[in-house]
Parts: C-alpha cells; structure tokens; sequence
C-alpha cells in the first residue's frame, strides 16, 4: 500500500481559477506525507498519509471548523496551510496568491496575516520572558515599532483581549490558565492578520473560562473581521464557533457542512458515528440517543485501507467501498456546500445501529477488531474472568 | 447501608508558598451499583479527596473519616491499607501511559497484582489476565497480553487500565477523569465498558471529571465541587434541570449547548480560587452573581426542595423554588442594566 510521495505535477482542478472574491483560502488536493525511516537498510521507506488529498475553500469573515479523532491529520492540515510544513503536492492559495513553493523569505510578509493559536498555553509562552516582551515579538522580528512605541502597542493589545496592561512586565506564570490563552491570542494578533488559525486553543481550559475565550474570540472576529481555522475535538464548541465543519478521518476530508447542518443531517457515518459518541450535557436527550459505537482503533495511517478509509469500521460497509475511494461531493441532493465521500451516504433520520457491514470479515479488520462486550455478553463468561467478590484481596 | 462513607474530609499541603487547603470539609457517600459524578474545576480538590480516601496523598494532613466496609481507611496501617487498594477499592487514573511500567509487558502488570493479592499461579494469573484483556475489548488478547504498553493505543492502554482496576473484582471503582484524554469515540466504548461491568458485578464508582457531558450520560449522584467544598449534590436529572446552586447554573450556561442556540456563551466571570489561605464563606461568592452580604458565611450543604431526593446545597439563596425565582429575577434585571451601560469585561 505504501508508495512514494504523489507526482507534483498533479493538475489542480479547474475550478480553482474561478474563486469568488470571498475565499480568502483555498487548498487545492493537499498531500502531506512524512518519511518514517525504515529500520532495515534494504527496507522500502514508508510514508505516514498525515494529509491525502484534502481540497476546502474558506470564506473571508467566517470560522471554518476542523473535527476528527486524533492522528486523522487536522493538525498538520492547519500547518501545512500556514507553511509551517512544506507540502507534498498540491496548492495553497491565500487571498489570490499561490504561496504554495514560495520562499521563508517571500513567506515572511505573509507570516503577518496567517497567525496561530496554540492549545497549550503553558509549553507555548517561554517561561522566563516576560509578557510584554513576548507579545512584542512580532513587532521585532518584523522590525516595527520599537522602544515606546513599542510599548504602547503591546498594551493596546492587552487591554483588547481583556489582560491589565499593567502586567506588561509579569511573567507568564504569574497568570492563570485562561488568561495565558489571552497572552497568546494577544500575540496572534499584532498586525491584525488576516487569518488565525487556533488549535484545539480551549481544550486546556475549565469549561468557565473555556467560555470567556470564546466570546473573545468571537468579538475579535466581529471586530476585525478575521477568518479562523478552529481546530478542536470537542464537538459542541466546534459546532458553536465554526460556520461550516469539516470532518476529517486519517487523512482525508469525508464530509464538509454548514455547522447546524452537519449536526442535523449528517451524511457520513463516520459523521453520524462520531456526533453519536459526543455525551450530551442533558440527562433527557443522553437517554433517548442511541450511541453508535465504532469497534476498534483508526487504523494506522501508513497503510490506510484501500478504497473508502472508514470502510472497516463502518456499519454501512459494502463491497464498493472496499474496491473505490468516494469522492467529495454533493449526496442525496444536498447543495455544493455540504459534499461527503461515501458511496451509501446516511438518509435524514436513518438509525446507523440497525446496519450491518455486508463486506467480509477479513476486510472488517485492520489489525484491531477489538469487539466490546458485545450487548448480552455472557455473563458466565465474565464471571470467569473475574473472582466472586471477597475471595480475593486478603494477603 | 452505604458501601463507602466519607464524612468532613479535609486534607491540606505544606508549600513553600504556604498551605494549601485543598479540601476542605467533603462529605458523601455511596451505593453498591451505583455511579456517583464527581465534577468541578482544576483546583476544586476533586482528585485529592479521592487519593487521600486511598492513601496517595503523601504528606498531607488529613482529618476526617473514610469508612469502607467497617474501617475508617484514614486511620488504616500501610498494610490495611495495601489490602484494600488495588483488590477491594481499585483505580483508572487519566494518564493510562504514566500509570503502565514501560519496561514490562502489559500482561505481566496485571499477573503481578493479580498474584499480589490472590494466592495463584503465574500460569492461572495470565489466563486471568488474557480474560480480563478479551472482556474489555482488546483484540487478540491471548497475543497482545505479551505487548508492551507503548504497542497499545491510548484507548486500548486506558482499556487495559480497566482490566487491571477489574482484575480483583473490586467493590469500588475510583476513575479519575479515566476519558479525558481520549478521543469521543474511544471515550465511548470506555465508558461502556465500565458501564457493563458495573452491571454485571455491581460495582460502584465514583467517576470524576469536568465534562458535564460524561455525567449526564453515566452518574446516577452527582456531587459538584469548588475551591474544596462540595457545593451541591443532586441526582443528575435534578442538577441538570432543577440546580439550586448559583456556580452549578454557571458552569451549566457556560457550556456551548448542545441543539441550543447559538449567539454569546455566558461564562462566568473571574477565575477559580487560589487555595493558598482562602477567605472564610463560600469560595464561589466573588464570582457570583447573587452575591450577598451573608455569603461571608459559609451556608451548610442543605437539603433542597420538599422531596426526599437527596438534593443537597451549600447556598444561602431560598431553598423555596418561588422565592428563588424573584432573586432570580431581580438580579437578572440589575445585570442587564449593566450590560446595556458601558460594555461589560
């Protein structure tokens, strides 16, 4: 399965040329492969498939969400498009301009407008300098403003995302958690960029302050009309922030939609499979859902399955999803800004738990098949497992 | 009669920066079969409370009374002790890599305590432990018993947790945000699993965790903490729909509602206590809403409402639902004419 790196003269689909105004960035077949070096010294080298042909448009002013579980590549997705990895093959173009093979140099002016939020607001402000000094940072290394004037711009944008200007000469760890987030968005911020991409930036924080940066985040939006990349694996924020969702799963972008409509007529089942594992903050609607639960762990990304990724995990496996990889596009009439890649997409209101996979048992398996107590699991064969209670536990 | 008593539990930490209270008077209890939520902040002493009931707060003063099946486990000899933890009280902590020796396959682990407390074989032990790998889903177990823990992915290394937690067949079943760092999906079948053998066995657990989500989906009782003292308790039905407490309604309208409407999440002001001398009176009041002039005075943990429904909560706001109400009103008419002034913080 593994093979090299995709040719780079890869033709970008013709409807790049027709952009709208209102993109302001556009991927266009993104494929990002990390080398794994082989341990023999005549071992083939293999590639993780971190990115595999990922195409999104995201609009001026708007909050495109990215979900998926860990390793599915939505991280890397986010850095590629920021440069920060170069990429394998296919196309950045960011407010008009290919920045796809452009140099750090020629990167440099653009680095302004493309900006990142970390999730880890402790690993990511350096311990030892103080505040302002970091949240100045940007003012220094584009050589811009310094001295006082410096100064006064860092605690412009302090007192904009709600820190005391005060503190300008604190160290970081004199702030709490929520509050370093700020930090961080304070310097994401400096020359009012065009674009922020925030990974996972509230994952870290208690669900109270979780709030607090979010509707800053949101006010700065309104405020400076930025355009974000919310990165997170909480759902019910992501669908809260984001405009429009996209889901991805090893590797490859299975379904994009308007948030409420992803939520509300998923066509995926790995979608519908993923919003039904979210717990639901009300006891009423926890009790009536039913939970689909996927058997085993995503496979490794260095030998995806072949066809359809989710196929050994999918309820609605069929024999067509093992032979060809779906593509991205509209289903069941749905309109061009809600595409899937699936062959037998999920009909509104359709029970994913009342399917079964019709595909062999050989091809359901991708070296994990974990089945979890499967309902009505024997309980004489638990019993087994375990010692009646008191018998055990006396030295 | 309950399985596990805790009454008045407090526990504090020498500092260089001074003590610290982590806990400060937690009171509750619970049933065979029975899942009781702990949820609050980082800080609010939820993990402490726990690890002190099972001895691993090293250091610390503790006063207050345990009592499991008889014996109060504070005042138990390191021996006592060490025959309770593990084979009648077990644990899942967060970290399922931190808490798995790296050096030693995952099947040894669990032979060892399993021969630590149950007088057998290494041969029955490991076909215990094959089982316990096949009841909590791990594929292949009678193989992947001999793999090492980084071989496992996170959610089969938290699954092996569980085994190992399960080996003994425990009467309670501490899990200390045993999902956190796990994936929804993998969360899922987690949360299944202990749900099933809490079935099958009767297990009790105590489950803490910050995510609102998790307790409305598995905890019967569901007890919530703030700066070391629990605040409220309430069956989970009751907290989500019916709370008394003003932080409980706060941590609730801050979440992003699930199905809700969208618009301004409504968190709540300020940041959680420094546990480093707190003032006296209750720790949520400089960040309340409905603060008043007697919240210097910490109010006792209460009964709520007029049932027998064990709602308990530490509040001076009226117990009584229509007077509650009017408070209610009447703060959120001061707030909005707050608001509508000079935009708030």
């Amino acid at each position: 399965m593994a093979t090299g790196p995709v040719s780079e003269t890869d033709p970008a689909p013709a409807a790049a040329a027709a952009d709208g105004d209102d993109v302001l960035l556009r991927a266009d077949n993104l494929v990002k492969y990390f080398p794994i070096k082989g341990t023999g010294l005549f071992r083939e080298k293999e590639y993780v498939h971190a990115v595999d042909g990922v195409s999104l448009s995201i609009r001026r002013g708007q909050t495109f969400g990215i979900v998926g579980e860990t390793g599915c590549g939505k991280s890397t997705l986010a850095r590629c498009v920021a440069r920060l990895h170069d990429v394998t093959s296919g196309r950045i173009v960011f407010d008009g301009q290919d920045i796809t093979k452009l140099s750090q140099r020629a990167m440099r002016p653009l680095r302004r407008e493309i900006q990142m939020i970390f999730q880890d607001p402790i690993g990511s402000l350096n311990p030892r300098r103080r505040v302002g000094s970091i949240i100045g940072d940007p003012f220094a290394i584009h050589k811009l403003a310094a001295g006082s004037e410096r100064k006064r711009r860092v605690q412009e944008l302090m007192e904009r995302v709600g820190l005391n200007p005060e503190h300008f000469n604190r160290f970081p760890a004199e702030f709490s958690g929520g509050q370093r987030q700020r930090i961080g968005v304070a310097r994401a911020l400096a020359f009012q960029p065009k674009l922020i991409i925030c990974d996972e930036p509230v994952s870290a924080l208690d669900v109270s302050v979780q709030a607090q940066v979010i509707n800053l985040l949101a006010d700065l939006q309104t405020d400076f009309g930025l355009t974000y990349i919310f990165i997170a694996h909480d759902l019910s924020v992501v669908r809260h922030v984001s405009n429009s969702i996209g889901v991805m799963y090893l590797g490859k972008v299975t379904e994009v939609a308007p948030a409420e409509e992803l939520f509300t007529v998923p066509r995926h089942p790995y979608t519908g499979a993923l919003l039904s594992a979210v717990p639901v903050p009300n006891p009423e609607l926890s009790d009536q859902r039913q939970q689909i639960i996927l058997a085993g762990d995503v496979p490794s990304p260095v030998a995806p399955p072949s066809g359809c990724r989710f196929h050994p995990r999918c309820p609605k496996a069929a024999p067509v999803c093992v032979a060809e990889d779906p593509p991205l596009e509209p289903r069941l009439g749905d309109g061009p800004e809600h595409p899937a890649a699936c062959h037998l997409p999920m009909a509104e209101g359709e029970n994913l738990a009342e399917f079964r996979p019709s595909i062999s048992e050989k091809e359901r398996v991708v070296e994990v098949e974990g089945s979890l107590l499967p309902e009505g699991a024997e309980p004489e064969h638990i019993a087994d497992a375990l010692p009646a209670r008191g018998e055990g536990g006396t030295p | 009669m309950a399985l596990l008593e805790v009454e008045d539990l407090r526990v504090s930490f020498n500092t260089p920066d001074g003590v610290v209270q982590a806990v400060r008077g937690v009171s509750y209890d619970i049933e065979a079969g029975k899942t009781l939520g702990i949820v609050g902040e980082s800080g609010s002493g939820k993990s402490v409370s726990t690890q002190t009931i099972m001895g691993l707060t090293k250091g610390a003063q503790v006063t207050g009374r345990a009592v499991f099946e008889g014996q109060d486990l504070l005042t138990a000899s390191p021996d006592q002790m060490r025959a309770i933890r593990g084979a009648k009280i077990g644990m899942i902590f967060q970290d399922p890599l931190s808490s798995l020796h790296p050096y030693y396959t995952v099947g040894w682990q669990i032979v060892e305590m399993i021969r630590l407390h149950d007088d057998m074989s290494k041969d029955q032990a490991m076909k215990r432990a094959v089982e316990l790998l096949r009841l909590v889903g791990i594929p292949q177990p009678d193989r992947r018993v001999n793999d090492y823990p980084h071989q496992f992915s996170g959610g089969m290394r938290q699954r092996a947790m569980i085994a190992m937690a399960m080996a003994l067949n425990p009467a309670v079943l501490i899990a200390d945000e045993p999902t956190t760092a796990l994936d929804v999906t993998v969360q899922a079948q987690v949360l299944r699993v202990i749900r099933r053998m809490q079935e099958v066995f009767g297990t009790a657990v105590i489950l803490i965790t910050h995510d609102l989500g998790v307790v409305a989906d598995v905890a019967d009782d569901v007890l919530v903490m703030y700066g070391g003292k629990v605040l409220e308790r309430a069956d989970r039905r009751t907290l989500f729909f019916a709370s008394h407490h003003p932080y409980t309604e706060g941590l609730l309208q801050s979440m992003p509602s699930y199905g809700g409407e969208r618009g301004r999440l409504r968190p709540i002001p300020g940041q959680p206590p420094s546990l480093l001398a707190p003032p006296p009176g209750c720790p949520f009041a400089p960040r309340c809403v409905y603060v008043m002039d007697k919240c210097a005075e910490m109010p006792s943990l209460d009964p709520v409402g007029s049932g027998d429904l064990g709602h308990l909560s530490a509040c001076w706001l009226p117990h009584n639902e229509a007077d509650r109400e009017a408070v209610r009103r009447r703060v959120a008419h001061v707030e909005l004419a707050k608001s509508a002034g000079p935009a708030g913080a």
